[in-house]
């Protein structure tokens, strides 16, 4: 039974990296400007997870096959190097790899965190509620008009609770059900949740970011592919968090620039 | 208040019910002759549990209050709705009340040690502190009442806002577990007045008053400085 | 010291059917009744992961007679989207409370430890009677919310703030249901902190004359460690819950800001904040899957030693890495919260402890393995579990890579890698050490043996059944599947709709197997083969009772007296290959601590 087990285990082994190596299940293709870095520190995790979990896999069937059928008259025997060979393993071939992948991980991490938006970048306002994203767009003018939660009826379509009675930069404010952004200009996204806690998550943009009730985040970045993608949300946000999506559309600069004429013309 | 006077005291050392060979776990005295092995280690004798014990109650209620206390130094600094108020003055007293406890449950303490050893300067009625120590105990959580109809009177209640929450859940926490330590005093008392007490439950119960009037200083500045 | 007189109504055993069975002081009983409890708890368990596998697979399709569970949740017999939900939190909260914690560490722990150190009980026999009845309770608390007439709460385990905190408003079961949630969480750490006092003063206070600390079996140090982690964690938690019912019954605003707006109606809240439910939640979370797991490191360890015929290749090295674990359990708990909006340099400054962990981690399984080497293994049903262990935890350790980091963390961060690698760590990993210690100890606590065949069955059904289930995980999660989705109806997740398929014919199938243990369990207790005191040639303090199943005080007229170190096998003895710890036989060939 020892062989068979140890076989057992090296064969589910060696399937399970097939769909890896493969590329069966991929994330969809990169279509952003800081996401290079990310790939590239997931190709290298998945380089070392996938050694580490085959070589202890196929070490642990080697060693189940050997020692589960030894005679009477074998003697015990100690692994070579005893402990301190296996405390230096551990430090030298784990330890120090992870290590070395958390100091690489820090600049992709930095690309999304510790840089600051271009003064270029389109501001655009997304709000999270149940069970929906909204968009809105500054205008014209550029500023954004104050929130004002108590005015927020989706029966009258006030999605933001805007009060374009009385506050100017609301007046030329562009509410959306859909994202639409002009390619390769960067995009400076403002997070508002509106009830409880969502995230915004977009696979393709290498960009997730949860949204915190009482919390103004923001989140900066660059599409660098026309296409229609979809944003879901990833935060467990009541009955209909499975549904709750929209589309982002990635357009070039002059449909960007009709369809946002077309949208105001509908506020 | 009993007038009896307790049975003699049972010194511990000596009392040794023949048990047909029944060992009572290491912590017990007993012939400790090694059987001729090596004992690596090994202490011949191992505390009292009471006595460990007690320390793993107090690690866990001072987590229990560091949660607290981290939850509203986070719930200070995340909003700005934060409406100072002015503590009860009567908490002041009952301060005094509990560290007055405190002192009178170390009078009892010593007494009752001395009593129980066999001593000869042992007083009659050791037992009166005890009562003594409950007494204040009693006033203390009575004393916190009147602070919390205190505050009600000033239209402070639970969810008034942040301060009175947080002044509210900390006494109330604070009072429950000084509620659990009256229990404890009870028990003493019963255990004395039956002659079945251990020194090493008094101890711990005293340990654990001890804490709760320092756990008590320590919410009162809390309080104080934060609210 | 103990009383001696409560002493003498605990020696003499009990003899009315209640005070033997029902309301026992007798750890050993405690033990028992704890194990029922995480048996039941798992079935249910078990069964509410089936309806949401069969739901994920068949969407909209009717389970015949969901109904009758819940009229409300599933009219016509489909499901709805707010009773997946229900269902997902309800299977999430019992597995993690009621069978991760309660089987290897208040079950065998009960049951084991004290007859490890030498004892005849716990110091606090009280306490933990106490324990487990308010443990049960607790469960029948949770359980209670299905019984509602808006159900369980649909939060997740996690329960998040706001959701969990606003009230009804935000969605069915978010009201009563998630204050019988939280009351039953807050009375569930009260059972498990009496619990850890009794661990801890057993531990340091009950040794038999001869057991010093590093004489203890790895068992006995994991469920110590285990017990001091539960001390710190569960304390954390009582008070998150409390905070959390206030806000839902008393109107505080803990944990709610202002400004929220559910159903058009703006909430009359304020001031709250949504972090620090998750602060707080974590800072209990991380541990508690420590202590989920620490206790089956302990106890695979000590069936791997008794069936390879030779210590571990440091047995110190071994224990200073589970509490090294332990250590760093608790500077980790931000990595769950990577992308919560708390400050980015904060991800960072949690990353690192998270990286580092792999360390001892990784010592852990290297010195299982490095001690596999030159040893004489023995194949049977619990070792088979204990090594399935080993590989289970490689599997799920090694995903923990990944998610350490900050940066891969934005795309795997709540898809179901991450409930594949929890599920491989706790689910199975953890599984695997509750099965490897009943095969184990089952001769013990029931004079029988369980059936090798069948338990050998169950073993191969399981192990390869569950990675069938699990490894798929990981790959929906790098194709970016969102987890706690009763459907998948993106655009993007079509696609992957037969591997869920997949999943859930593995999962049935997989589940049914279970049977074959349930079936195993309750045959062998009655009409297993007899076993005699020491079936397995073992050394440590259980095997050298006086009577199997041991006696009411564990050792009779005597309590043991320990001359060697818990593990020497391979040595040259009148008994074979090995020498027990409570025989003065001078052991030949002495294995020193390492």
């Amino acid at each position: 039974m020892a062989k068979i087990f140890a076989v057992t285990i090296i064969v589910i082994a060696i399937l399970s990296a097939i769909p890896i190596l493969r590329h069966t299940w991929d994330p969809p293709a990169d279509i952003s400007t800081h996401g290079a870095r990310i790939d590239e520190q997931m190709s290298e995790t998945m380089a070392e997870a996938g050694i580490s979990f085959l070589a202890s896999q196929i070490l642990l069937a080697l060693f189940i096959w050997k020692f589960a059928n030894t005679r009477p008259e074998d003697k015990i025997k100690t692994f070579p190097g005893g402990a301190k060979a296996v405390i230096w393993a551990a430090f030298l071939l784990v330890g120090t790899e992870v290590l070395a992948l958390g100091v690489f991980g820090v600049k992709a991490w930095a690309d999304v965190y510790f840089t600051p938006p271009a003064a270029n970048a389109i501001p655009v306002q997304v709000q999270a509620g149940q069970f929906a994203f909204y968009f809105r767009y500054p205008g014209p003018d550029g500023t954004f008009g104050p929130l004002h939660p108590d005015l927020i009826s989706e029966a009258n379509a006030n999605f933001f609770g805007l009060d374009t009675s009385h506050d100017q930069d609301s007046k030329d404010d562009i509410v959306t059900a859909e994202m639409a952004i002009p390619v390769n200009r960067e995009i400076h996204l403002l997070m508002h949740a509106k009830d409880v806690g969502h995230s915004f998550y977009v696979p393709a943009l290498r960009v997730q970011q949860d949204f915190v009730p009482g919390l103004d985040l923001s989140l900066h970045f660059t599409a660098t592919q026309i296409g229609k993608y979809e944003i879901v949300c990833t935060q467990l946000c009541g009955l209909g968090h499975y549904n709750m999506k929209a589309y982002l559309e990635v357009m070039s600069q002059e449909d960007y620039d009709s369809w946002l004429k077309k949208q105001a013309a509908l506020q | 208040m009993a007038t009896t006077v307790p049975e003699p005291p049972k010194i511990e050392e000596r009392r040794d019910p023949p048990r047909l060979g029944i060992d009572s776990g290491n912590g017990g005295r007993r012939n400790l002759v090694p059987a001729g092995g090596d004992l690596r280690s090994v202490k011949d004798y191992a505390p009292p549990p009471a006595s460990t014990g007690i320390w793993v109650v107090l690690a866990s209620i001072t987590m229990t209050f560091a949660a607290f206390t981290s939850a509203l130094i986070v719930r200070q600094g995340s909003a700005l709705d934060w409406r100072h108020l002015s503590l009860p003055r009567i908490l002041f007293f009952n301060t005094l009340l509990l560290l007055a406890s405190s002192i009178t449950l170390e009078v009892a303490r010593r007494q009752v040690g001395s009593f129980m050893s066999g001593r000869r300067d042992a007083v009659a009625n050791p037992a009166r502190w005890l009562y003594i120590t409950l007494f204040l105990g009693l006033s203390f959580v009575a004393g916190q009442y009147v602070a919390w109809l205190q505050l009600r009177a000033q239209g402070l209640f639970l969810a008034t806002n942040p301060n009175s929450s947080f002044f509210y859940v900390l006494t109330a926490a604070h009072a429950l577990h000084v509620l659990g330590g009256l229990g404890g005093l009870m028990r003493v008392i019963s255990r004395f007045k039956r002659s079945i007490l251990r020194k090493s439950t008094l101890d711990a119960t005293s340990l654990y008053w001890h804490f709760m009037d320092v756990l008590w200083v320590y919410l009162l500045l809390l309080l104080w400085i934060k609210l | 010291m103990h009383d001696m007189s409560a002493h003498a109504a605990e020696h003499h055993a009990p003899t009315s059917f209640i005070r033997q069975h029902v309301f026992s002081l007798d750890h050993k009983v405690i033990g028992k009744q704890y194990y029922g409890l995480a048996l039941v708890a798992v079935l249910v368990g078990m069964v509410l992961s089936w309806l949401m596998r069969i739901h994920l697979a068949w969407t909209n399709y009717p389970i015949p007679g969901l109904h009758l569970l819940s009229a409300n949740g599933a009219p016509g017999n489909v499901m709805t989207p707010e009773y997946y939900l229900q269902l997902m939190t309800m299977h999430a909260t019992i597995m993690v409370f009621f069978v991760l914690t309660t089987a290897p560490f208040a079950a065998f722990g009960n049951y084991f430890l004290p007859i490890q150190v030498g004892a005849e009980d716990m110091p606090f026999p009280h306490f933990n009677m106490m324990s487990f009845w308010v443990t049960f309770v607790g469960f029948l608390v949770l359980m209670s919310s299905f019984f509602v007439s808006d159900g369980p709460t649909l939060g997740g385990w996690t329960q998040y703030a706001p959701l969990s905190a606003i009230g009804s408003a935000s969605g069915p079961g978010q009201g009563t249901g998630v204050v019988l949630w939280a009351t039953a969480i807050c009375i569930f750490c009260i059972g498990q902190l009496l619990g850890s006092l009794n661990f801890i003063t057993t531990t340091l206070d009950m040794r038999t004359k001869g057991m010093s600390m590093w004489r203890l079996p790895l068992s006995a140090w994991a469920w110590f460690i285990t017990s001091v982690m539960g001390l710190t964690a569960f304390a954390v938690l009582m008070p998150a819950t409390i905070l959390l019912i206030l806000d839902h019954v008393a109107g505080t605003s803990f944990f709610v800001p202002s400004g929220l707006v559910l159903n058009d109606q703006l909430q009359p809240h304020s001031g709250g904040s949504t972090l620090l439910w998750q602060h707080l939640f974590w800072f209990f979370g991380h541990p508690e899957v420590y202590i989920a797991i620490v206790p089956g490191m302990g106890i695979v360890s000590h069936i791997l030693i008794t069936n390879m015929r030779r210590p571990m290749l440091s047995h110190r090295v071994l224990v200073y890495s589970m509490g090294a674990l332990a250590v760093l359990s608790y500077m980790v708990y931000g990595h769950h919260m990577f992308l919560s909006g708390m400050n980015p340099v904060s991800s960072l400054a949690f990353s690192f402890p998270t990286l580092v962990i792999t360390i001892p981690s990784t010592i852990i399984v290297l010195i299982w393995m490095g001690s596999i080497y030159g040893s004489k293994l023995r194949i049977n049903t619990a070792s088979l579990f204990a090594l399935g262990f080993v590989s289970m935890f490689i599997s799920g350790g090694v995903s923990g890579f990944f998610l350490a980091q900050p940066s891969i963390d934005i795309m795997l961060h709540a898809t179901y890698f991450v409930v594949g690698h929890f599920h491989l760590v706790m689910a199975v990993a953890a599984i695997f050490g509750i099965f490897g210690g009943t095969y184990f100890w089952f001769p013990k606590m029931f004079g029988r043996m369980m059936n090798e065949t069948l338990g050998k069955v169950h073993f191969w059904l399981t192990f390869v059944g569950a990675y069938c289930i699990f490894m798929p995980f990981h790959y929906l999660g790098i194709a970016g599947n969102v987890r706690r989705y009763q459907a998948f109806v993106d655009d993007y997740l079509q696609p992957l709709i037969p591997v869920h398929r997949f999943i859930t014919i593995a999962a049935l199938l997989t589940g049914a197997a279970q049977l074959i243990f349930l079936y195993n369990l309750f045959h062998s207790r009655f009409w297993g083969k007899p076993a005699t005191g020491n079936p397995w040639e073992a050394t440590s303090l259980e095997w050298s009772t006086p009577t199997t199943p041991p006696p009411h005080n564990n050792f009779g007229d005597k309590l043991p007296e320990v001359f060697h170190d818990p593990y020497q096998y391979g040595v040259e003895s009148s008994t074979g290959d090995y020498v027990m710890q409570a025989s003065p036989e001078k052991v030949k060939s002495a294995h020193d601590e390492a």
